[in-house]
């Protein structure tokens, strides 16, 4: 008993040490071939002709789809999908790197040779690839947050009461392009038996896969089976369906055989999503003591052409609920480029946006010559100052203090360049994080043997997380089985449905359903039990290691099963949340600390110590939480020094697609990094008290690493990834 | 990538036989050439491989040091001779890459590593240098990571080695065997610079190949550093490097050579440099005023001005670091 919060190793770790775990692209499929995508080389215009004669008379070669022989899909105004294209069905070019036709080969070496091969001919447009000459043309989000609530909020008057303040800051600041690279590239197997389709394919949400293709292809949904055990990460990238999948599925359809279609990793950067790129204008002002008078905060978003979809980049959602500030503006607007669809990536809204604000109440603290988390404090909101509801717990004061204390804060000389170690500067920098605790819809079948042996199913994912592990937890725990007895079951679209893996919502949404089904299960079993033994108070029933325990008997449940003319036993569950969103503000919080070493000639700027301290509600395993959260931070690393990707502005076409000049962090940048979990079960916000740490430990870390920056140089960089000549001076 | 054929020679005279025919290639660690040939930057239709010749011997003797073209990345940078009597090559090896790599890498590859120019590694962009005449994009483009020294209209793109560097700050030679016989030239001489020809990037003739790198042992050699600034901790190509050897008796510079890297379109010596110190007393003024020649005539791109200030900081240091 007591398996939830144990550091339980991964269930599948020994799987995926010995490659075991099959990954989509990875399974089987008999007399499956190739395809590969050829992709345009400008960003705007149209498609005036294919020269293919050469390609088509290659070796193995079984078709070239392009838009002029592709199979016509339903109308994307028809189908439930985030992404309208590019899917072959017109020739219109809105982006650099967008797919312009399939090659179809029975080796993926002819595939790749053949598709280098298609000569594409086109009528250029003008594009639009400057973010900031675009500017004055930002126009209203349509859809933002998908159409749950307006783009713009305020609360008082930001504007008439900014200039009533003491100290006062007005400054942009600015985040890059940012791709997800996970390991695992976007893969598909698509495989059609008549007008049944079954995809293996590397996402975030089979739900959304299932519904999408269905809705493409203009089959029922049951004839669609979406099958993805494991994922080889995903931040963001695979939780929408991208065309990638339906181009598999479309080729399949035109070979009629199975099709495996494999990104490569420059491919991965047109062919699902960004990050994308930010400027916010954010204004700031306070009383003397401390006390903000006014915020507003003007978000605005790089988005590709609309005709393929939206994405808004909700920069000021947390500058609404922060900080207790009476007049609060904020605005989000979309800047329309030629460029892929950009879409959610890790800790979206919250991981631009907190930078922002994070920077800007450091600058606020500087200019008031006050501690950043006494500054911080002196805000500190009780309520959600946004809609006034109770938040459903709150330990960021917790955050603050543990942190600091890990930190040694109080050692801190507030003057910038003040501190130093030899010739190197040293600086300590600070910033608060926080993201929403969401909860959609979970279902969840169990079903025990006479043995004793449970499955647990739920069509979730697990993205590399620990779904598996932390679910056999809980289930462990409500059936009193051992967990070798237990056998979760994800990934796939026949499994019960659950939500996609994003927004950090996967423990909030599945494991009450996991809970309520194996709560259910152990009801059943008491059902039978009381039946053999009447008078037997309920309550004093326990199941435990495969046996009914009361009183003062204890009995095998296969004998219960035997006894009830069994086999085994069976319960479902379907979880959602309640009322409690509408009660209460439901948020997880965080406190970053970042000490830089920047070496004041060269400008080599290096982390040298990192402290997140967290609220994340009920941690269902210590060690994969733990895991989450270093990597969250490792992720932050990168956003603050490292990862930029570099539209050539010309052509619009990215200059560093590969891994090689695209840089995320090595072992080498990552220091040692101490995550504190502040203990706080949040059982306002879901049965298990649990808050989700997917995003929340990456918020905040680049603005704290900007601050220490500023504290170690002096130089305020308003951007990220800072650079060495931001600080050569 | 496209079909090739592969040939796999057991002595130099029968590698070096049909290298000389259009779309020959030598290939020996392959961990450039793979990447460019799977991109389609390098179409090769026949590749000779390298590894059947053996030749990857590092004899350090009294007066020299000498590389065989297959010795190792991984292998040079740890032999205990070459760490204790030519310190700056394998600090600059040290630095290159990361350890996977670096165990595949060889010496001749090494030198023969391509620009990491993005425009140059995109079959989508203009190159004059992949496609000579189609134009470069990189000067109006995404050009911080390009050359300040040695560019021209036609190409700005940098040299990304590491080795190299180092080896002109030793004094090396190497030694080329093709069709015509054997020839031995000064690493100097070995690149050039792109002018109005940037896919010509050596002086290699068809089908000549890289048969030893030699370098004699001195004093200056011994007391000689390699300083690399990047972005990344590790596994990243230089913004700013720096390779010092300086022969000092008492405090007076008897011999000094200074190369720079990440900031050439190929290897940069800094001959104004070694100029200003040649001779001198080590002191922090003459440091500092040789470091102040670093670059001069140095024409930035739009995007890497900071590149001359951090060219004369990462020479300073690497100055100071030998001389301490």
């Amino acid at each position: 008993m007591g398996m939830i919060g144990k550091p339980i190793d991964r269930i599948d770790a020994r799987l995926k040490v010995t490659g075991a775990a099959r990954y989509a692209a990875e399974f089987h499929v008999p007399n499956a071939v190739h395809a590969v995508l050829v992709q345009s080389t400008i960003a705007a215009g149209s498609i005036s002709g294919f020269e293919l004669k050469e390609a088509e008379g290659m070796p193995g070669v079984l078709a070239i789809i392009t838009p002029d022989n592709a199979g016509k899909l339903s109308h994307p105004e028809n189908v439930p999908q985030a992404v309208a294209g590019p899917l072959l069905q017109n020739k219109e070019i809105l982006f650099n790197g967008q797919h312009v036709a399939v090659v179809v080969a029975e080796t993926l070496e002819q595939a790749q040779a053949a598709g280098s091969a298609v000569r594409v001919a086109y009528t250029p447009g003008e594009a639009a690839t400057s973010m900031d000459a675009m500017l004055g043309q930002a126009y209203v989000p349509k859809h933002f947050r998908n159409g749950q609530r307006p783009p713009d909020s305020s609360r008082g008057d930001a504007d008439g009461t900014f200039n009533s303040g003491a100290v006062k800051i007005e400054q942009t600041y600015i985040t890059p392009i940012e791709h997800h690279n996970p390991m695992e590239p976007h893969a598909t197997i698509a495989a059609w038996n008549g007008d049944k389709l079954t995809v293996w394919t590397a996402t975030q949400g089979i739900s959304g896969a299932q519904a999408t293709l269905a809705g493409q292809f203009g089959i029922d949904k049951n004839d669609v089976r979406v099958i993805c055990p494991y994922l080889g990460a995903g931040f963001g990238c695979k939780g929408n369906t991208w065309p990638p999948a339906t181009l598999a599925a479309l080729a399949a359809r035109t070979v009629r055989r199975p099709v495996k279609l494999v990104l490569s990793r420059a491919q991965m950067y047109t062919s699902n999503g960004y990050r994308p790129r930010t400027v916010q204008k954010l204004k700031v002002a306070s009383d003397i003591n401390g006390s903000l008078v006014s915020m507003r905060h003007d978000g605005f978003t790089s988005m590709s052409q609309p005709s393929l979809g939206e994405f808004a980049e909700p920069v000021g959602l947390a500058t609404e609920m922060l900080y207790a500030c009476p007049n609060v503006a904020v605005t989000h607007r979309l800047v329309a480029l030629n460029a892929s669809l950009p879409t959610y990536m890790r800790a979206p809204g919250e991981a631009s946006g907190v930078f922002a604000l994070e920077s800007a109440m450091d600058e606020m603290a500087v200019a008031l010559k006050m501690d950043p988390i006494v500054f911080r404090l002196r805000n500190y909101a009780e309520t959600d100052p946004h809609d006034n509801r109770p938040f459903a717990s709150k330990a960021l004061r917790a955050c603050y203090e543990q942190g600091a204390k890990a930190f040694g804060w109080e050692k801190r000389s507030a003057e910038p360049r003040s501190m130093r170690d030899g010739g190197t500067l040293i600086g300590w920098g600070v910033a608060t994080s926080t993201y929403p605790t969401n909860r959609l819809p979970a279902a969840v079948k169990v079903r025990m043997d006479a043995a004793g042996n449970v499955v647990v199913q739920c069509g979730t994912q697990d993205i590399g997380t620990g779904t598996y592990t932390v679910m056999t937890q809980v289930a462990s725990d409500v059936l009193g089985v051992p967990l070798q007895r237990i056998r979760f079951e994800l990934g796939d679209s026949d499994l019960p449905p659950a939500p996609v893996s994003g927004g950090s919502m996967t423990v909030a949404s599945v494991a009450p359903s996991v809970q309520a089904a194996c709560g259910a299960l152990v009801d059943k079993i008491k059902d039978l039990a009381l039946t053999d033994w009447p008078g037997q108070p309920r309550d004093a029933l326990q199941v435990r290691d495969g046996m009914m325990v009361g009183l003062d008997r204890r009995v095998p449940i296969s004998a219960l099963l035997e006894r009830s003319g069994r086999s085994f036993i069976e319960a479902e569950a379907k979880t959602q949340p309640g009322e409690e969103r509408q009660r209460f503000s439901m948020h997880a919080f965080g406190a970053q600390f970042a000490e830089v070493r920047v070496d004041p000639d060269l400008g080599t700027i290096r982390v040298s110590r990192h402290v997140g301290a967290f609220d994340a509600g009920h941690v269902l395993n210590a060690k994969t939480a733990r895991s989450q959260l270093i990597g969250g931070i490792t992720y932050g690393i990168g956003m603050a020094l490292l990862e930029e990707t570099l539209v050539d502005g010309e052509t619009g076409r990215i200059v560093n697609a590969n891994v090689a000049d695209y840089l995320m962090p090595v072992n080498a940048d990552i220091p040692d990094i101490q995550v504190i979990v502040v203990p706080n079960d949040d059982t306002n916000s879901n049965p298990l008290g649990a808050k989700g740490i997917g995003e929340l430990p990456m918020v905040g870390v680049a603005a704290g690493i900007a601050n220490a920056v500023y504290h170690a140089t002096g130089v305020r960089v308003r951007k990220v990834p800072i650079r060495i000549e931001d600080v050569l001076v | 990538m496209r079909a090739f054929s592969l040939v796999e020679p057991r002595d130099v005279e029968s590698a070096i036989a049909g290298a000389s025919a259009p779309g020959a290639k030598f290939i020996a660690g392959g961990t450039d050439l793979l990447q460019l040939a799977k991109d389609n930057v390098e179409t090769p239709s026949r590749l000779i491989d390298l590894e059947g010749l053996g030749a990857s011997r590092i004899e350090a003797s009294g007066e020299r040091l000498r590389l065989e073209p297959l010795a190792r990345m991984s292998d040079v940078a740890a032999h205990p001779e070459v760490v204790a009597r030519w310190p700056v090559l394998s600090q600059a090896l040290l630095a290159s890459a990361s350890p996977q790599v670096r165990n595949m890498a060889t010496m001749g590859g090494n030198l023969l590593q391509r620009t990491r120019c993005g425009y140059f590694r995109d079959t989508g962009f203009a190159c004059n240098k992949r496609v000579p005449g189609s134009g470069c994009q990189a000067i109006n483009g995404e050009n911080r990571m390009h050359a300040i020294l040695g560019g021209s209209d036609h190409c700005i793109a940098t040299y990304a080695g590491d080795m190299a560097v180092a080896l002109i700050g030793l004094n090396a030679e190497l030694q080329l065997t093709g069709p015509d016989g054997i020839r031995t030239v000064k690493i100097g001489d070995f690149h050039v610079v792109p002018g109005d020809t940037p896919h010509v990037e050596t002086i290699l003739a068809p089908g000549e190949m890289i048969t030893a790198i030699e370098m004699p042992a001195s004093a200056a050699a011994k007391r000689s550093h390699y300083l690399k600034v990047r972005d990344r901790a590790s596994f990243d190509f230089a913004l700013v490097s720096a390779a010092v050897a300086m022969d000092l008796d008492g405090g007076t510079i008897r011999d000094v050579r200074v190369a720079a890297g990440g900031v050439g379109t190929k290897p940069w010596r800094l001959p104004e440099v070694e100029a200003a110190l040649t001779g001198k007393t080590a002191d922090t003024a003459t440091l500092r005023a040789a470091a102040e020649q670093a670059g001069v005539g140095a024409k930035p791109a739009s995007r890497n001005a900071f590149k001359q200030v951090l060219l004369r900081r990462v020479v300073l240091r690497a100055l100071q670091t030998v001389s301490a």
